[in-house]
């Protein structure tokens, strides 16, 4: 398996939609093959189309607010002691996270497409949130799934939803997190395609909805290599990009641009959640070597059981708490490009305590993941080498459970 | 030699009426009543489909969920969905029998694995709901080397140029699904219109057997008799469901029912 140069890792997958001839797919039901492929025709005609580019561009600048923030984290560095940390704040965008490129896109291509109702799913409620956002700007009906569980736990982007106008649908089956809402919103898609466009919350999904998800996000990475050469002058030498992984989307984005860099050069560094530090169930099915299963309609590295029953997961971060992972991240896995690890609740917590200690951000708890894993490795890092971590959503949302866990008030 | 699908549709057709397939899970309510159900059943039914459970099913609606997960809880794994198909076959009002599910089951299972057993327990056919046209061709062809008749699913939202595809590679039966719904949806298309487009697929092909799913009932299976074959799935589990929840017996409250949905297509 290799990873082809000139070319983005998007489009390098085969007729069936297969990267590295086995990540990815289209594994759903025959009704959806027509509104799928609906959406791709559509896709590939608008993503080269100028108009279209142009008005993409806009609604990043001007309501999204792009770029986000790159910024040095002067007192972590020191307090290190190692490599310099940089942060690229993409908290910094309208809502509070990355989400808000994919589902702008999704509710531009539903526009297009001439449908009047988006549907959703949402795990730590930014996909939701966002999506529901972007639905109200582009006049189009939203309805967003949601595990019961989550809806729990991540009750202030669960208000912010409702604020938007769009409809929450709870969903109470299987473990009544990130999984079942996809399941469920899919299943609901199936009923009603004919009506409403999807949106995929993250490079996960049928091919495409990888494909447009991937393409969206890679905003950020866009926005930070002109920064970067802003900065520096030139791509430093030693440059490693640490993001937290849950379905892959925010990472993707943070590396897409600098995927044809030799890794020793630009190495990427993906967290996944590894779950509570005392339990057995995690999220990290590319760090724990999980075998190739489908879900949700694509071949990826899953959490499941021998017969291929998926299993459930479990970790303190909403968005990264899915059993599988982006077909795209497994292909970067397996062609060695991006190198993977886990941080535990409890090493995300403390990053969050050390990080919002020394430096005026707040990463959520997913990104805390990947400032646990960058702190921990930048103490061996020579002071020439760069450390850049995305900070891809606000604390906010998780401000219940920092309260409980830490007695920290946000 | 004529599959015992094929001669199933044949016998219906002699009776001047639809082959009547029923759905139910395996293991559901326990790995015991399920043969009981099948082997009740199988007096009225022509053809049993039945469904190897999974948990992260995109393609099902409540009822078959609920009989999913109530399956997997009783730890139905395929050495029991074999087992249950292997005691059936052996039983004397056996039918033929097709195996539905999701494509991850078998890939675990290993593809080869999976289809040897299947030929060494007489199981008569596939559905694989997430393994659509193309994806499915190679899978298909291997089903018909181990004489499995693989099932290729067409819904309405099927182009024509690719029916007349799917069709191509069919093998002597087809799924035509009756709405955009998952399983057990309110039917929202009118009977007339169905039967319309299910006329479109016997056009191009008539010598296929082309039944008809989703959404039927004991209320709207009459006015669809002009199909070869009508498959009753999330209403029978809906059966399983409601039994267990009045303490009545599944078994017997299955079998009536399935009883009726005969009689009003005879």
């Amino acid at each position: 398996m290799k990873l082809k140069k000139k070319l983005s890792v998007l489009d390098q997958h085969d007729k069936f939609g297969f990267w590295g001839g086995k990540f990815g797919g289209n594994f759903v039901p025959e009704t959806l093959k027509k509104p799928i492929n609906d959406l791709e025709i559509l896709f590939n005609k608008l993503k080269n189309d100028k108009k279209f580019l142009n008005e993409r561009d806009r609604y990043f600048k001007n309501w999204v607010g792009v770029p986000t923030r790159f910024i040095k984290l002067n007192n972590l560095t020191k307090y290190v002691g190692g490599a310099e940390i940089w942060s690229k704040v993409v908290s910094d965008a309208n809502g509070g996270a990355h989400k808000i490129y994919n589902a702008t896109v999704h509710c531009l291509l539903a526009k297009k497409s001439g449908k009047k109702i988006i549907c959703g799913d949402t795990g730590a409620g930014y996909a939701g949130k966002m999506l529901s956002m972007a639905a109200k700007k582009f006049g189009l009906k939203c309805k967003i799934f949601m595990g019961a569980k989550d809806i729990k736990r991540q009750q202030p982007n669960v208000k912010a939803i409702r604020r938007n106008g769009a409809e929450i649908i709870p969903v109470y089956s299987g473990s009544q997190t990130l999984v079942d809402a996809v399941s469920e919103c899919m299943r609901f898609w199936v009923a009603n395609c004919d009506t409403t466009a999807m949106c995929v919350g993250s490079t996960v999904g049928p091919n495409i909805f990888v494909k447009i998800c991937g393409w969206s996000t890679s905003q950020i990475s866009r926005e930070l290599k002109s920064q970067i050469l802003e900065e520096f002058g030139v791509i430093p030498n030693r440059l490693k990009l640490y993001n937290c992984v849950g379905g892959g989307s925010s990472s993707f984005g943070f590396w897409n641009e600098f995927m044809d860099y030799d890794k020793k050069q630009v190495e990427f560094i993906g967290v996944e959640a590894g779950g509570p530090s005392k339990s057995k169930k995690h999220a990290a099915p590319l760090t724990y070597g999980s075998k190739i299963g489908i879900l949700h309609g694509a071949a990826q590295y899953v959490n499941q059981n021998n017969e291929g029953q998926i299993e459930e997961t479990e970790s303190i971060s909403a968005g990264l708490d899915y059993p599988g992972v982006s077909p795209l991240h497994c292909f970067l896995k397996d062609t060695k490009r991006a190198r993977y690890t886990a941080a535990s609740d409890e090493d995300a917590l403390k990053a969050f305590k050390i990080v919002s200690k020394y430096e005026n951000i707040r990463p959520s708890l997913e990104p805390s993941h990947a400032f646990s894993v960058a702190i921990s490795e930048s103490k061996k890092f020579s002071k020439n080498t760069i450390v850049i971590v995305n900070s891809c959503g606000d604390a906010y949302k998780d401000r219940k459970i920092l309260k409980k866990k830490l007695g920290v008030t946000l | 030699m004529i599959s015992s699908i094929s001669q199933a549709f044949s016998f219906a057709k002699k009776e001047n009426r639809p082959a009547l397939l029923t759905y139910t899970v395996a293991g559901d309510n326990t790995k015991k009543n399920s043969l009981k159900i099948l082997k009740s059943i199988s007096k009225h039914a022509d053809i049993c489909e039945l469904g190897f459970p999974h948990n992260t099913p995109i393609a099902d609606g409540g009822q078959i969920q609920t009989s999913s997960y109530r399956a997997i809880k009783n730890g139905t794994k395929f050495k029991d969905v074999f087992k249950i198909v292997e005691s059936f076959k052996k039983s004397k009002n056996s039918k033929p029998i097709i195996l539905m599910g999701y494509f991850n089951m078998i890939l675990q299972y290993g593809e080869s694995k999976f289809l040897k057993d299947c030929k060494k327990n007489k199981v008569d056919g596939l559905i694989v709901v997430d393994l659509p046209w193309p994806e499915n061709k190679k899978f298909a062809k291997k089903c018909k080397k181990n004489s499995i008749s693989f099932v290729q699913l067409i819904s309405p939202t099927t182009s024509k140029n690719r029916l007349k595809s799917i069709i191509k590679d069919s093998h002597e039966m087809i799924y035509y699904i009756s709405m955009l719904s998952t399983t057990g949806g309110k039917l929202k298309v009118s009977p007339f219109k169905i039967i319309s487009n299910y006329k479109k697929i016997k056009r191009i092909n008539p010598s296929k057997n082309c039944v008809i799913g989703f959404g039927i009932t004991k209320k709207n299976i009459k006015n669809l008799k002009d199909a070869d074959g009508l498959v009753v799935g999330s209403a029978i589990c809906k059966e399983i469901t409601n039994s267990l929840k009045k303490r009545q017996n599944p078994v017997t409250k299955v079998s009536n029912m399935v009883k009726n949905l005969k009689n009003k297509i005879l």
